[in-house]
This record gives structure tokens, C-alpha cells and sequence, in this order.
């Protein structure tokens, strides 16, 4: 079948069998191998992506349901080769040993984040319940979490004051 | 320059792995690459009368299957590397693929090989098999008694080995006042680490050269086995394991797939990978622990303790893996005395095959079984005596002034100050307050406790002469090099293996601390056996003072180097030269200076070299240590169960531990964090369950239930740090210190708080459903 997915900000055109999960046709075929596969049972969240904005397990996706269809991955975090702050609060917090569930958990995060940009520890921890980590004790991810959202919300007030600042100055 | 030594500097591997660009094996990607698939047995045991691959060859894509006829006598067999001394061991043969028997469910039957992932599935489907049902056993126990299914003609009544340490002698404990006898049940473990176990083979005809990318802890230790297994001169396989998505020791073992890829590749002269996918992992993966433990603690009404013996039976699955009788025996049996001066122990092991997945080392391996038995024993006692469990520890604990302590077993702990780590621990709790609170909340009718674990651990495997005498079939020493390049980078190349614990920063530290440079100029270079002379790989604690020694040994050597040609420069005699901040300084003139950079282009150079000394500035170290080292702690744990589910809450958790000197300490107490996390997981959720058909009833996810986020509490951790006196570093090793004290801290404060039901033990993981039973089972007595 062919299909035709925006990953990342792109359009990517391919024949796919039907049964191709997600997350084989963007490892596979778009080389995109950040995404992970750690589980056959939509238990650990190795594999989280973004399609249309929300978090899904792309191993329990089929390529052909993103047809027409927008997926993010680890790989579209960066934006002009800055980390996004997600990124680098999991770096400065020690959020990640193996690396392996990274990936997925920065997802998940975004996703959260995206929907709570203010989530307590409880509500991190809740948040993140569908992705397993085996090496950190997830206490790094969720610090890292809660790192990210308050440079994040600095930065959206950042940008809200520098569009209040400009549209003063424009008056 | 400051010292980097101590600093919580941000990990190296970090920038690759949060943008996606990590190198796991799956990741690789050849051109013409073949995938596989494995049949795997649906019977814990049978006889394989015919197997029919006609139709799966038939099928389009498909390039070969093989069966265990096919590749008899084309490879060797799987190898058991730890054969523990004056134990009887007997090792049956271990094909990669069964010629005619089955012995667990998830044991290798056929392989495909396919243009893609999804064919090779496919035709597994296709392919024919007859068996013939046997009766399985399961349980170590069971398959000791008379009339037992037996699994191998060599091993009758299905022991494997039977092995006794220890100093017990009956007239020791005439003068007890107490005997304490307890049985435990240590579950059995998946390990699953997040990366699932992987293998890529690319093998060259022309110059006989293989290469293969490994999951794996030891890439040397697997160049080794699979060279004999495959017949690969060494000098022509070469093994690469970059990024490593977690082991937790099941990344140590040398296993059928892996080889079975490797021959693939050589036979159809195209690039082959096979990768498992969990419910394979949960089958073919080596488990973890699985014992019975009988265990008799002798004790004094003032709570001395005067002897300790277990009887052990530990479950080693259908074969013996790579150091799997290593683990209940050795790294088991000889630190059973614990951080404690207790006088006489004894331990007495018997290693079972069973029709399930064989066991090897998970995080711990050995040293949590000892460490559970133990913690609980000694709580056993303290409520038989009527004293705090914290006294009887207190009490029993071996005093600073005492090292080098030698315990029964002939080990000698090298340093320590367990009274510091106790009383550190308790502060930070806030013990005699909680105990106090704790009566409260029971006269309010809640169940509150808090349990208490001070334990030692045998880390920094280990000096090769003692690896020798308890039958590990290796060396456990480590190499280093360590390359400036003419304009002063430096480049690292460790036998160590590390895959998570974070070597590319805090070995980059160790180097960078002692050249005086930034930790941005040294390159760690690890798992790749073409670039790296020789390694012994990460497990046992091993990797900072074995594998970070050899490089504080090898920078050493190079300074070494780099002053006698400074000396030259400065026209003084080498005994003159000092080297500081970066700089050779002559003693007592110290404008007169040389910088390293200086020395090392013209060690590059040559043009002026002392007489006697060669070009170029590079050092070697290959560093067997002289004795293990022992990292200890104590943890605490207070928990609340609710009455009407039997649910534990955990409300706090408090680590203190001393692992020696720390390099880096946030990624020191990361490793603690995963440790607590992963023991507490087997002391409240986590265990593998086989029916009596063998066939494994937790082979999923869904099944196994795997400690998640919103299951904890945050955890307060400190260090204290007393180094250890035998190594360079005076580092002990952290990797596996959170695994080994959590579960018995757990499980004794759950027991704590159901102390007013008397209820001695639950045998863990310690569900709801168990907790709520021991409740409703003592009330109703």
C-alpha cells in the first residue's frame, strides 16, 4: 500500500505492507532509528512517537494509519540544532543511563508536558506510568520533567513578554 | 585547573542518546542483510521425533533454515565457563539448536533465514515438528527427589553440582541461647533490560574476518567462547558492542542465538541479524536467582550471633550457562557472614536442572540472596530476643578498628566504617522518632514499619588468582591505554563494557583529574575487541576499581614517560622535575616549565629524545587487582500496608552508602536509584511463574509486573566515603549495591508493620494478594 507520512516536518512517500508497524517503517525505512523497540505488548513505551501531537506506541501502529498523517519522533526534538529543553534537562538531570527508553520517555514527556505544562511529581509519575525504565529508578526522569516544564513555561513567558514588548513598541 | 575528580560532571554519552543517535545493535544496518528467526520449543520437555522444514524452504524470501542435524559438527557447543572447585560439576552438553531433545520451553529448534524480519516470522510458522511430550519438572526440589524427570543421562537426579564452604562446627553453639530456623523462597527474575538481545553477523570470505555487533557485557570474553564455538581464529572475529541498552548480567552469557548467527553468516556469506522481541526475552534469556534457602541462625540473649548455616538450592535452569554455577556458590556462600563478626558459617549448595530457562547473574547475582536470608534472619532474631533489630546490628556489626576483617569464608574485607554508614542512615530517618510515631499509628489502627538492612558486598571482581582457585574459567584483570596524540587529545581504550553506567564520563574524569586537562579532550574508547587489546568486560562491580585502576595505572605511565623528556627540555635530571597544574616544573625553580602539551609534540616529534627513550606518548597497563573491594551501607525503609487490600505504600526510602571514593556522584546515586528500584521490584512485584508443565505463565509484560514510576516515593540518598587502601582510585563500585539491600529493607519493614499479627514471613514478591492472606491467615489463628 502506499502511503504518504509527514515525519518530522517532512513528507516521506512509501509502499508499505499492510501489516507494517510503525514503528519497523520508521526504523527501517526512514532509518530513524532512535525510536526503540523494547516490548510486543504496548507495555513499555520504548517506541513512543507523536502522531497528530499525541503520544502513541508505534509498535502497535500500523504505517498505514499514519497515512495522511503527522509523526514526531526523538530525531525532530532538536529545533536549529538547539535541544529542546526536554532534552536537556534530561541530560543535566541524569535522567538516562542505558538510553534505551529515552527515546520514548522524551515523548511521553513532550506529550505531558504538552497537555500539563505544570505537572506536580505525582501527576509526572502518573504521566509516565506507561513507560518502563529499567535502569534509573525514574526519579532523574521525573526531576528532568519538572526541570523542562519550568524552563519551558519561563520561555513561553519569555516569548509572551517579547510579543508584549513588540507590540508596545509598535504602538 | 580544578579538579574534576568528585565533580558531577554531565555525561558524555549523553548528547547521542537524547537525540536519537545512539548505536545499539539493532540499529545496524548492512547492505544485503539477511535476518533470522528461531523456532523455539512450545514443551518444557520432549523428544523431537521429525522435523519437516520443506515448506518453510519453499516459502518466497526464505534463504536457509537449519536445524540441529544440520549444523552437528559444524559448530561447537555452548560453552559453561564457571566451574566451581570440589562441586562434582558436570556439564551436559549445550547444542545451539536441540538434535533431538528439548529441555525447556523457549530451547531452539530451527532458525530461519530471510530477506526480512517479517518473512523470517512467517515461515517459523511453516515449519514442521514432532514431538514427542515428556514430564517436565520445574520446581530444583521436585526435581531432586526419586522418580523425578531426569534432563541429562550425566547428571543423575538432576544435580548439577553440590558444593559446601564454611567453618561450622556444632561445638560453636553449645553456648546459644537461641536458634532461629527460617525457610525463604527467592523468586525467580527476567532481567529485562529495556534493549532487547541482539546479534548482526557480516563475515568476509575473502580474508576470513568476521565481524559482529553483540548485546553485550564482555565483548572479549565473547570473542573467546565464539571463536571456539564458530572456529574463527580470534585474531579474525572481531566483536562490537557499542551502545548496550542495559544487561543487569544477562548480557554476560555466551548464548545459542549468538552463535547461531555468526555460523548463518559464515555458511551463506551474506550479513545476517537477529534480534529477540520480549516474549522472547522472558523464554530465552537467562533468568535470575530461584533458590530455596534453609537457613539456622545461632545467637545469644544478648544478641550476639554466634553461627549462621543455609542450605541452598538454587535452580539452574535446563543448561549451565556461562557463569551461571558461579553465582549460587562462590559469589553466594562466601559472603554469607555478611558485614557482621560472626564467628562459624556455613553454606551448602546444590544446583538443580529443571525444564525451565536456564539462570545466570542478575544485578547482584549471589550477593542479594545472601544479603535477603541474612537481613531477614537477623530480624527473626532480634524479635525472638526482644531487642530493636538496630541494636542486634549495632552489636553484631564489624567496628572500623577491625579491618581487614577476615570472615569465616576466608575473605578479607578491606576497609570500611559500617557503625558510620548505620548511624548516618538512622539520623537521616529520623529512627527513634519514626519508632515512636509508629506506636501512635497503630493505636490509630494503621500498619506502619520500617526495616533496616546493613549489608557488605564483594564488588570490583577480582584478582585473578582468586578467580582462578573458585573455578571461574578467566582472568579478571583489566587493560587500559592510554594515547596523547601530538596535539594533546587523548584517547582511552578500556577492556571494561559499559552499557549504562555512564565510563565515558567518570573514566574521562579519572584521566582528565590526573593530566590536568579538560574532560572533553579524552575519548573513552570501550567495546570493540579490534580497537581493544584485551577486557574482561563490566559486571560484579568490577568496572571502576578494576577497569578505572588500569587507567589511573596506564595515565600514570604516560606521565611517567613525558617527565623524563621534560627533564631532557629543562637540562635537569629527571628526580628534579615535578609535574603539576599541567606543567613539568623543576623543584624549586618552578618558573622554569614545560607544559604537557609542549613535552607531547616533542615526544611526537623526536627530534630531541633522551638517550633510551622512544617516540610517541602513549601507556599500557594491564591491572589485576590484589583483593576484591567491599562497597557497604545501610537502607531504611518505612512502609504503610493498608488493612483491607493488603497493598504496601512505600512512604520513604533512605540509602546511605560507601562505595569508596566517588568519581562522579550524581552518576554514583543514579546507580544507586536504579539498584533500589529493581530490589524493590522482586521484595513487591516482580516474579516468573512456570506451571507444572514448564510452560512460563509470566511471559509478557502484561504478566511480569515491572516496577513503574508512579510506584515510588523519592528516595534520599547520601554517601559516606572510606576508600578502599588497594587500589589507586580508593574506589569500591555502586552498580550493584541498590539491588542488593533493598529487597530485605522492604520486606522487613512490611513484616514490622504486621508485627502485631505475628506474622514471620511472606514469601515475596509480596503482592497484595500474599500480604492480605498472611493478615487473614494469623487473625484466623
Amino acid at each position: 500500500m502506499k502511503i504518504r507520512v509527514k515525519v518530522n516536518g517532512r513528507w516521506y512517500e512509501s509502499d508499505v505492507e499492510p501489516r507494517t508497524l510503525l514503528a519497523y517503517w520508521l526504523r527501517e525505512d526512514l532509518k530513524l532509528t532512535g525510536t526503540h523497540i523494547g516490548c510486543d505488548t504496548t507495555s513499555c513505551g520504548a517506541c513512543t512517537v507523536l502522531l497528530d501531537g499525541k503520544a502513541v506506541k508505534s509498535c502497535t501502529v500500523l504505517a498505514v494509519q499514519a497515512n495522511g498523517r503527522e509523526v514526531m519522533t526523538v530525531e525532530g526534538l532538536e529545533r536549529n540544532g538547539q535541544l529542546h529543553p526536554l532534552q536537556s534537562a534530561f541530560w543535566e538531570c541524569h535522567a538516562l543511563q542505558c538510553g534505551y527508553c529515552t527515546p520514548g520517555m522524551l515523548m511521553a514527556s513532550y506529550a505531558l508536558l504538552q497537555e500539563n505544562p505544570n505537572p506536580t511529581e505525582e501527576e509526572i509519575r502518573e504521566g509516565l506510568s506507561g513507560n518502563i525504565c529499567r535502569c534509573t529508578g525514574y526519579m532523574n526522569i521525573v526531576k528532568a520533567v519538572q526541570t523542562a516544564a519550568r524552563k519551558m513555561s519561563g520561555e513561553s513567558q519569555e516569548a509572551l513578554e517579547e510579543v508584549a514588548a513588540n507590540g508596545a513598541s509598535a504602538d | 585547573m580544578a579538579t574534576v575528580f568528585g565533580k558531577a560532571v554531565k555525561r558524555r554519552e549523553d548528547p547521542r542518546l537524547i537525540t536519537g543517535h545512539g548505536q545499539y545493535t539493532d540499529d545496524v544496518r548492512l547492505p544485503g542483510l539477511l535476518y533470522a528467526a528461531i523456532l523455539r520449543s512450545p514443551h518444557a520437555h520432549a523428544r523431537i521425533r521429525k522435523i519437516d522444514t520443506s515448506q518453510a524452504l519453499r516459502h518466497p524470501g526464505v534463504v536457509a533454515v537449519f536445524t540441529g542435524q544440520d549444523i552437528q559438527g559444524k559448530m561447537g557447543t555452548i560453552p559453561t565457563a564457571w566451574l566451581p572447585p570440589d562441586s562434582g560439576i558436570v556439564t551436559p552438553p549445550h547444542h545451539a539448536l536441540a538434535v533431538d531433545r528439548v529441555r525447556y520451553v523457549g530451547d531452539g529448534v530451527a532458525m530461519v533465514i530471510a530477506e526480512d524480519r517479517y518473512t523470517a516470522r512467517d515461515a517459523l510458522d511453516l515449519i514442521q515438528v514432532e514431538y514427542e511430550v515428556l514430564p517436565a519438572v520445574v520446581d530444583q526440589e521436585a526435581a531432586m527427589q526419586e522418580g523425578a524427570p531426569q534432563l541429562h543421562d550425566e547428571a543423575p537426579g538432576n544435580v548439577a553440582f553440590h558444593w559446601k564452604v564454611g567453618n561450622f562446627d556444632p561445638s560453636a553453639v553449645q553456648d546459644a541461647d537461641v536458634v532461629i530456623r527460617q525457610r525463604f523462597r527467592q523468586q525467580r527474575l527476567v532481567p529485562n533490560p529495556m534493549e532487547p538481545r541482539s546479534a548482526v553477523a557480516d563475515y568476509n570470505p575473502a580474508t576470513g574476518e568476521m565481524t559482529m555487533w553483540l548485546t553485550s557485557q564482555n565483548p572479549h570474553i565473547h570473542r573467546f567462547l565464539l571463536s571456539g564455538i564458530l572456529g574463527i581464529p580470534e585474531h579474525k572475529l572481531r566483536i562490537i558492542a557499542t551502545d548496550v541498552g542495559g544487561g543487569f548480567g544477562s548480557k554476560i552469557p555466551c548464548y545459542p542465538d549468538e552463535a547461531l548467527v555468526g555460523f548463518a553468516a559464515k555458511t551463506l556469506g551474506r550479513p545476517v541479524k537477529w534480534t529477540e522481541d520480549r516474549r522472547e526475552h522472558f523464554m530465552a534469556t537467562t533468568h535470575g536467582r530461584d533458590h530455596y534457602d534453609d537457613v539456622e541462625l545461632y545467637g545469644k540473649k544478648d544478641g550476639t550471633i554466634l553461627a549462621i548455616r543455609v542450605r541452598a538450592t538454587a535452580n539452574m535452569g535446563a543448561y549451565l550457562s556461562t557463569a551461571a554455577p558461579g553465582v549460587p556458590t562462590i559469589l553466594f556462600g562466601l559472603i554469607i557472614s555478611g558485614p557482621y563478626q560472626i564467628p562459624y558459617a556455613e553454606a551448602d549448595v546444590y544446583g538443580v536442572f529443571t525444564n525451565t530457562t536456564p539462570t545466570d547473574a542478575y544485578r547482584g547475582a549471589g550477593r542479594p540472596e545472601a544479603t535477603y536470608l541474612l537481613e531477614r534472619m537477623v530480624d527473626l532474631f532480634a524479635r525472638e530476643i526482644g531487642m530493636d533489630p538496630v541494636e542486634v546490628r549495632r552489636k553484631n556489626l564489624v567496628r572500623a578498628e577491625q579491618f581487614p576483617y577476615n570472615n569465616p569464608m576466608g575473605l578479607t574485607y578491606d576497609s570500611g566504617d559500617y557503625h558510620g554508614a548505620l548511624h548516618k542512615a538512622l539520623e537521616m530517618a529520623g529512627y527513634a522518632e519514626f519508632r515512636r510515631q509508629q506506636e501512635e499509628a497503630r493505636r490509630a489502627g494503621r500498619l506502619v514499619g520500617v526495616g533496616v538492612t546493613t549489608y557488605v558486598e564483594i564488588c570490583g571482581l577480582g584478582p585473578s588468582q582468586v578467580a582462578g582457585a573458585v573455578g571461574f574459567q578467566g582472568g579478571l584483570w583489566e587493560s587500559a591505554q592510554v594515547r596523547i596524540h601530538p596535539t594533546g587529545k587523548v584517547t582511552v581504550f578500556t577492556g571494561s563494557s559499559p552499557h549504562g553506567q555512564g565510563e565515558e564520563t567518570t573514566f574521562a574524569q579519572i584521566v582528565a583529574d590526573r593530566l590536568h586537562i579538560p574532560v572533553e579532550d579524552v575519548e573513552i574508547v570501550h567495546g570493540d575487541t579490534a580497537r581493544i587489546s584485551m577486557g574482561w568486560g563490566t559486571y560484579g562491580s568490577r568496572s571502576t576499581p578494576v577497569g578505572g585502576s588500569a587507567i589511573a595505572l596506564a595515565t600514570e605511565r604516560v606521565i611517567e614517560k613525558a617527565k623524563k623528556i621534560a627533564a631532557h627540555m629543562l637540562e635537569v635530571g629527571e628526580a628534579d622535575v615535578e609535574f603539576e597544574e599541567g606543567q613539568f616544573r623543576v623543584k624549586g625553580a618552578p618558573s622554569r616549565q614545560v607544559s604537557l602539551g609542549d613535552v607531547t609534540l616533542q615526544a611526537y616529534l623526536a627530534w630531541n629524545l633522551p638517550p633510551g627513550v622512544e617516540p610517541a606518548l602513549e601507556g599500557q597497563a594491564f591491572y589485576d587487582p590484589s583483593n576484591f573491594t567491599y562497597s557497604f551501607g545501610t537502607h531504611i525503609c518505612q512502609v504503610e500496608v493498608d488493612r483491607d487490600t493488603g497493598e504496601v505504600k512505600i512512604l520513604r526510602y533512605i540509602a546511605v552508602d560507601d562505595c569508596g571514593r566517588v568519581i562522579n556522584p550524581m552518576i554514583a546515586e543514579g546507580q544507586v536509584h536504579g539498584g533500589i528500584v529493581q530490589g524493590i521490584g522482586q521484595a513487591l512485584w516482580e516474579g516468573a511463574h512456570y506451571d507444572e508443565q514448564g510452560q512460563l505463565v509470566t511471559g509478557t509484560f502484561m504478566d511480569y509486573a515491572m516496577p513503574r514510576a508512579h510506584f515510588f516515593p523519592t528516595f534520599e540518598t547520601a554517601f559516606q566515603e572510606t576508600p578502599s587502601p588497594h587500589n589507586p582510585l580508593g574506589v569500591k563500585g555502586i552498580g550493584e549495591t541498590g539491588t542488593i539491600a533493598s529487597t530485605p529493607t522492604v520486606v522487613n519493614a512490611v513484616l514490622d508493620a504486621l508485627s502485631p499479627y505475628g506474622v514471620r514471613d511472606i514469601e515475596m514478591p509480596l503482592t497484595p494478594e500474599r500480604v492480605w492472606r498472611a493478615m487473614k491467615g494469623a487473625q484466623e489463628a
